[in-house]
């Protein structure tokens, strides 16, 4: 479906520049309008109808389509010799040089692309389910007062910058932080957690942990709250246990969600924390904490290999996609609702 | 959070009369809709759990603030982390604003914040309001065009590519123009707009209202909610924006906030009095001005959150469900 849409928004471009155009008029159902008296009118007739509706769409679809869809077309320059003084215009044409970084067994990527992998395995593992465990703690509370209070709470971080997030888990894991001056204080010996390429990986997931589990309870919480109640009532009759009920109403209820997400989090899986991982680097090192994005960064912005960068990117943007569309149909065929149905 | 306490309390009001709760009283423990009230030992299982959790989050930010308002000489001798000040001492946060690099940064990011979340509002509530005006011309092409963009990500040299190209580079529109509409915050719009009453808008269409009038009379009155999370949103999302600042700022004088805290916060550069824009000979521990920086960048998130709590469950379900 990605790609029959697109070209329309493209070929539109003769008929009237405020327009934009989108849809090939006569195919764009008319039934459901709000004048379905008028049903017979041809694709310009109806555009000038609506054009009240197209002028108020126009600014923010153009936004989006330069942002989003124009700039995809920068990835060309992941085929060129790309030198910024040049421009894409003038910038040579190297074929598929710039991927060979992929397959050449340059160390810096394999780096990074090993990092991202066992970080986002990481995160899967370690925080993926944490906000379902604490949904499910929460759903169990009797009192609506102490669950809003700790909802308050526990949603904060999330609003919170990841600059603020590192500098916080500076201030309370650091060297002069509030958990190595109580061990001190009790003359214990202090912890090196910050700068410490061991502890980094546990530090950024617990980091992950602290900003958003809260937060993504609240989508668990709607799903809990919708579970049909007779069903607890019914299996409450036929003397099922909490547990029982938490094992086979509770999660089979949420299953569709989990699933959900997880495939949204399987195509995200190669892009992991650029903000979190590049605010670090310089205190761990690239080592553990060289990621494919920040790899990109590192390389195309900060050091000039555009090509390369735009290549390495490309490549990542493509099996992304592919991925969250492998899965879906995956969830498909074992009966799932997924992310969308095409 | 309202659904949820009705769900919990809505067995009384159920027409079906014959239902389990008369017929449980054999049960040791009360039941509320079938299911059976934690016994004690859970009970403070989960209040030691829960009560953890709370004093993660609020505790850090408690030590922040104490050591922003700290004496240095406190602060000294706690070696930099303060829980608990015995003095107050303002002087932290008099050189952070007495118009240096941090003074310039805060200035930056509210005009950024306020033209931003300004500007995004009107381009999502338009667009949502034309992709809600289901049949008429293009709307299903378009729904589709931003939906599917929700699927992908154009990657960072790309979007760097275009922002240069555009000439926004080292400009504050490169921090607010490639982030102002969020297509999924037109999704949450848009459903919130195609549930309004058909009645309302026909009626006012005959008595020969425009479709800007329709938007601005009818639409936006009744959407004050969701504009208000949406709004809220995008603000948080501009003051805390960190990644475009990076990307495109590369002139110190034009950085927000969130750089400025990264350079002497997070990197522990040193802030020295040139800095600050003053010629005091003694500075504060730099700890305390790292505190103050921090409290300054987190205080308009803390204003802003309750108000964004009391909504948020619903802004989000709206889009959740619907979108």
């Amino acid at each position: 479906m990605t790609a029959v849409e697109e070209p329309r928004t493209g070929r539109a471009g003769t008929l009237r520049p405020k327009s934009g155009g989108r849809g090939s008029g006569s195919r764009t159902p008319s039934g459901t309008g709000p004048q379905p008296v008028r049903r017979r009118q041809s694709w310009w007739q109806r555009l000038v109808r609506d054009r009240a509706v197209l002028l108020l769409a126009l600014p923010g679809m153009a936004v989006i389509i330069v942002f989003q869809y124009l700039a995809l077309g920068g990835n060309v320059i992941a085929f060129q010799d790309y030198q910024p003084y040049l421009g894409i215009g003038r910038s040579l044409w190297v074929g598929f040089e710039n991927f060979q970084i992929l397959f050449s067994g340059d160390p810096e990527f394999l780096s990074a692309l090993r990092n991202t992998l066992v970080i986002t395995l990481l995160q899967t593992v370690f925080v993926f389910p944490a906000p379902i465990i604490l949904a499910l703690l929460l759903h169990s509370l009797v009192s609506n007062r102490v669950r809003q209070i700790v909802q308050s709470v526990l949603y904060l971080p999330h609003f919170l910058s990841w600059v603020i997030v590192v500098a916080v888990f500076q201030q309370v894991l650091g060297g002069a932080g509030l958990l190595n001056n109580f061990l001190r204080s009790h003359g214990w010996e202090p912890i090196d957690i910050i700068g410490n390429s061991d502890a980094f990986y546990a530090l950024i997931t617990s980091q992950v942990i602290w900003k958003d589990t809260g937060w993504a309870t609240i989508l668990f919480l709607a799903v809990l709250a919708g579970i049909d109640k007779s069903l607890y009532e019914a299996s409450a009759v036929d003397g099922a246990s909490r547990w029982r009920q938490t094992w086979h109403i509770t999660l089979p209820g949420m299953r569709p969600i989990i699933i959900m997400l997880l495939i949204l989090k399987l195509g995200d899986s190669l892009s992991v924390g650029f903000e979190q991982l590049i605010l670090q680097q310089q205190a761990v090192g690239l080592g553990v904490s060289d990621v494919l994005d920040t790899y990109v960064y590192n390389q195309g912005v900060l050091g000039g290999f555009w090509g390369v960068a735009a290549a390495v990117g490309l490549v990542k943007g493509l099996i992304g996609l592919a991925l969250v569309l492998v899965a879906n149909k995956t969830a498909h065929a074992f009966g799932e609702e997924g992310v969308y149905r095409a | 959070m309202s659904a949820t306490t009705t769900a919990r309390t809505s067995t009384a009001r159920r027409p079906r009369t014959t239902g389990p709760d008369g017929g449980k009283r054999p049960r040791t423990r009360p039941v509320i809709d079938g299911v059976a009230m934690p016994g004690p030992f859970e009970r403070t299982v989960k209040g030691v759990v829960l009560t953890i959790a709370c004093a993660l989050v609020i505790l850090p930010f408690v030590g922040i603030i104490s050591t922003s308002l700290a004496t240095p000489e406190q602060v000294t001798e706690a070696g930099g982390f303060v829980l608990l000040p015995t003095g107050i001492d303002l002087s932290a946060y008099q050189m952070i604003f007495a118009g240096g690099v941090v003074t310039q940064a805060l200035w930056i990011s509210i005009l950024v914040t306020a033209i931003g979340t300004t500007l995004s509002l009107a381009l999502t509530t338009t667009l949502g309001w034309a992709l809600s005006r289901k049949g008429a011309f293009g709307v299903r092409a378009m729904l589709l065009v931003v939906l599917i963009s929700l699927l992908f990500n154009p990657g960072i040299i790309p979007s760097y590519l275009v922002v240069q190209r555009l000439g926004l580079l080292d400009t504050l529109w490169a921090l607010i123009i490639p982030t102002s509409v969020s297509a999924f915050n037109v999704v949450v719009v848009r459903a919130f707009f195609v549930q309004l009453p058909n009645e309302v808008i026909d009626a006012a269409r005959i008595d020969g209202a425009t479709e800007w009038q329709l938007f601005w009379r009818i639409g936006l009155p009744l959407s004050k909610p969701v504009l208000a999370v949406v709004g809220l949103f995008y603000g948080v999302g501009y003051w805390n924006a960190f990644f475009n600042a990076l990307l495109y700022m590369s002139d110190a004088s034009k950085w927000p906030l969130q750089l400025v805290l990264r350079t002497y916060v997070v990197d522990g550069a040193q802030l020295g009095s040139q800095d600050l824009g003053i010629d005091a000979a003694a500075l504060p521990p730099q700890t305390s001005l790292q505190m103050a920086i921090l409290v300054v960048s987190i205080v308009p998130v803390l204003l802003v959150y309750p108000f964004l709590q009391r909504h948020f469950a619903k802004g989000m379900l709206t889009g959740a469900v619907k979108g």
